[in-house]
């Protein structure tokens, strides 16, 4: 069973991919687009995170009994990216994209780094771990609102 | 299967890969410097000052990188701590310092005390950091993913204990049987099993998380870096009597086709990246990858050349490998490395707001690093065709280009340490 794994990452995916669209839209001083896009991104990622914050870790936390283990290092994880896409989202009210592309490329190496742990580790773990829920979980996940 | 090793907590403090990665571009400044003096490293691969040479530019800078770049991503993306990382890290890091210089002494003098003090203090160092690698990586918590990985720890074990009969039959510790010549199978499990193997796992990893590119195949991923290692075993003849050399022969040609494979993969899901904004360290990959596809194109045929250009090819050939092929992977590496370890180690320090510290960009501007790659691509420019060209104009293209191959060597060491420099003035600690 890979539910989870397959269904988080391709949410990984899209966020990458709105990630990338905003970024490049800014590079070209494409403010417009670039808001848009930024705009679609951060909602994406902390859509994303309160699927991982409100359904999946407290499930796997509750089935493993690991509350310290890596969810906790994956929320700490999440708190940092928050702050940063906060920081970004001044970068683009400022118009400054020397600001936004110094930041974006922080970003990006928190949120792939992020994501790779969760793909090759986490996200195997709880398909482990929830292998006869692992189907209740992605719904609940999909019903979650936006 | 641990997750422990998930957390940066995990990882060593921000200071012990910065002592790595800052005494890393002083060794390639020595070996450009020296090599301007010496001469005869061009005109025979094993002669006394090109043996020099080649380990401080392996040793010294290559490894140097490397070792100090495993200590930290083993337990960070590998989920594979590293027992001791504080203590290991040091004993890794003067083994290098001290005992590659002493090393390079040696071969240049022709002087076995210089020989043994390297070696000595090499092996030295570098164990404690193999058993240590070792641990984590039996450990990891990623393991399919940790392979590339653990067959390059192995190669690097292979080629030390291969390095180690060579010195001390060199120095007339020991007699070496003279049925088996052991060098070029030293060599090749260095470069190959060693630096190309950690380059393609480092690679998995990271080329898809910095270009935001699709994956690589997954049967790539899954069985090139075996038949890597399946190509080295054959070119060390553990086939049947008789059959060597067909085997090596096979061995070679698989290796050299596995490594185009990597290199045409690589630039293909490159060329598909999401990302467009322009990456220095995507071009020093670039380069990379047309230099290891030199290489590989160049070996095969080194046996088809007329015999004045045999040398002379295979001197062009290590310098294309080395500098064209690594030395461009690890530097395009540490523009993403120290940049965020800086930013990173920096936040968590001091809890300052994302705002309030130097973001990457500013740990190292692209205006900085973006001269380190135009010196690095003019070196390779002038090195590479230099050993066939006529006296003169080969002459000073050599100079030129090594000038070329010290002032990067510079640049990069200065670019690195503005990072360090603007951690400590925002507050950071290098306990």
């Amino acid at each position: 069973m890979t539910d989870i794994t397959h269904y988080l990452a391709a949410d990984h995916t899209h966020c990458d991919d709105l990630f990338a669209e905003a970024e490049n839209a800014v590079a070209s001083t494409d403010w417009l687009n670039g808001q848009s896009r930024f705009q679609a991104y951060e909602a994406a990622t902390l859509h994303h995170f309160a699927r991982e914050e409100s359904v999946l870790f407290p499930a796997f936390e509750a089935r493993t009994g690991m509350s310290h283990g890596p969810t906790a290092v994956m929320r700490g994880e999440h708190v940092e990216m928050r702050e940063t896409l906060q920081a970004m989202g001044q970068a683009i009210a400022k118009r400054d994209a020397d600001a936004y592309l110094g930041l974006s490329e922080t970003m990006l190496m928190l949120m792939r780094q992020h994501n790779l742990k969760e793909e090759q580790i986490l996200y195997p773990m709880a398909d482990q771990a929830l292998a006869d829920t692992a189907g209740e979980m992605v719904r609940q996940m999909e019903m979650l609102a936006g | 299967m641990t997750v422990a090793g998930l957390s940066y907590e995990q990882a060593p403090p921000f200071a012990a890969p910065l002592r790595f990665f800052l005494i890393a571009p002083l060794f390639l400044l020595l070996a450009a410097g020296l090599a301007l003096f010496l001469s005869d490293w061009q005109s025979n691969r094993w002669s006394p000052a090109a043996l020099g040479l080649t380990h401080l530019i392996t040793l010294g800078y290559l490894t140097m990188v490397m070792l100090g770049a495993l200590l930290q991503i083993l337990p960070v993306v590998l989920g594979a701590p590293v027992p001791d990382v504080r203590r290991v890290a040091w004993f890794g890091l003067l083994g290098l310092s001290i005992g590659t210089p002493s090393l390079a002494l040696g071969f240049m003098l022709a002087e076995p005390h210089w020989l043994h003090a390297g070696m000595t203090i090499l092996v030295a160092g570098l164990l404690p950091v193999i058993v240590s690698i070792a641990f984590g990586l039996v450990r990891s918590a990623a393991p399919h993913v940790a392979w590339p990985i653990r067959q390059a720890a192995f190669a690097l074990v292979v080629t030390l204990t291969l390095g180690i009969a060579l010195a001390g039959g060199l120095s007339g510790l020991w007699t070496l049987p003279t049925s088996a010549d052991l060098t070029p199978l030293h060599a090749a499990w260095g470069l190959i099993g060693w630096i190309l193997l950690l380059v393609i796992g480092v690679a998995y990893q990271v080329v898809p998380m910095l270009q935001i590119t699709p994956p690589y195949p997954a049967w790539l991923s899954r069985w090139l870096t075996w038949i890597m290692l399946a190509g080295l075993l054959l070119f060390s003849g553990l086939a049947q009597p008789g059959w060597g050399e067909a085997a090596s022969l096979i061995g070679e040609l698989a290796i050299c086709a596995a490594s185009i494979g990597f290199a045409l993969a690589t630039l293909r899901i490159q060329a598909r990246r999401r990302r467009k904004v322009p990456d220095v360290t995507l071009d020093f990959w670039r380069l990379g990858m047309a230099s290891l596809i030199l290489s590989a194109l160049l070996f095969p045929l080194l046996a088809w050349l007329p015999d004045i250009w045999q040398e002379r090819a295979r001197i062009s050939l290590g310098l294309a490998f080395l500098l064209g092929f690594a030395a461009s992977v690890v530097s395009g590496m540490l523009y993403k490395i120290v940049p965020f370890l800086a930013w990173f180690h920096l936040k968590t320090q001091t809890g300052a707001k994302v705002g309030a510290i130097p973001n990457m960009k500013e740990m190292i501007p692209d205006k900085l690093a973006r001269p380190h790659f135009r010196l690095h691509l003019a070196m390779l420019i002038l090195l590479l065709p230099a050993p066939f060209l006529p006296a003169p104009a080969s002459e000073f293209a050599t100079s030129a280009g090594l000038l070329l191959l010290a002032a990067g060597a510079v640049r990069q060491w200065l670019n690195l340490l503005r990072a360090r420099r603007l951690f400590l003035r925002h507050g950071g600690r290098l306990d």
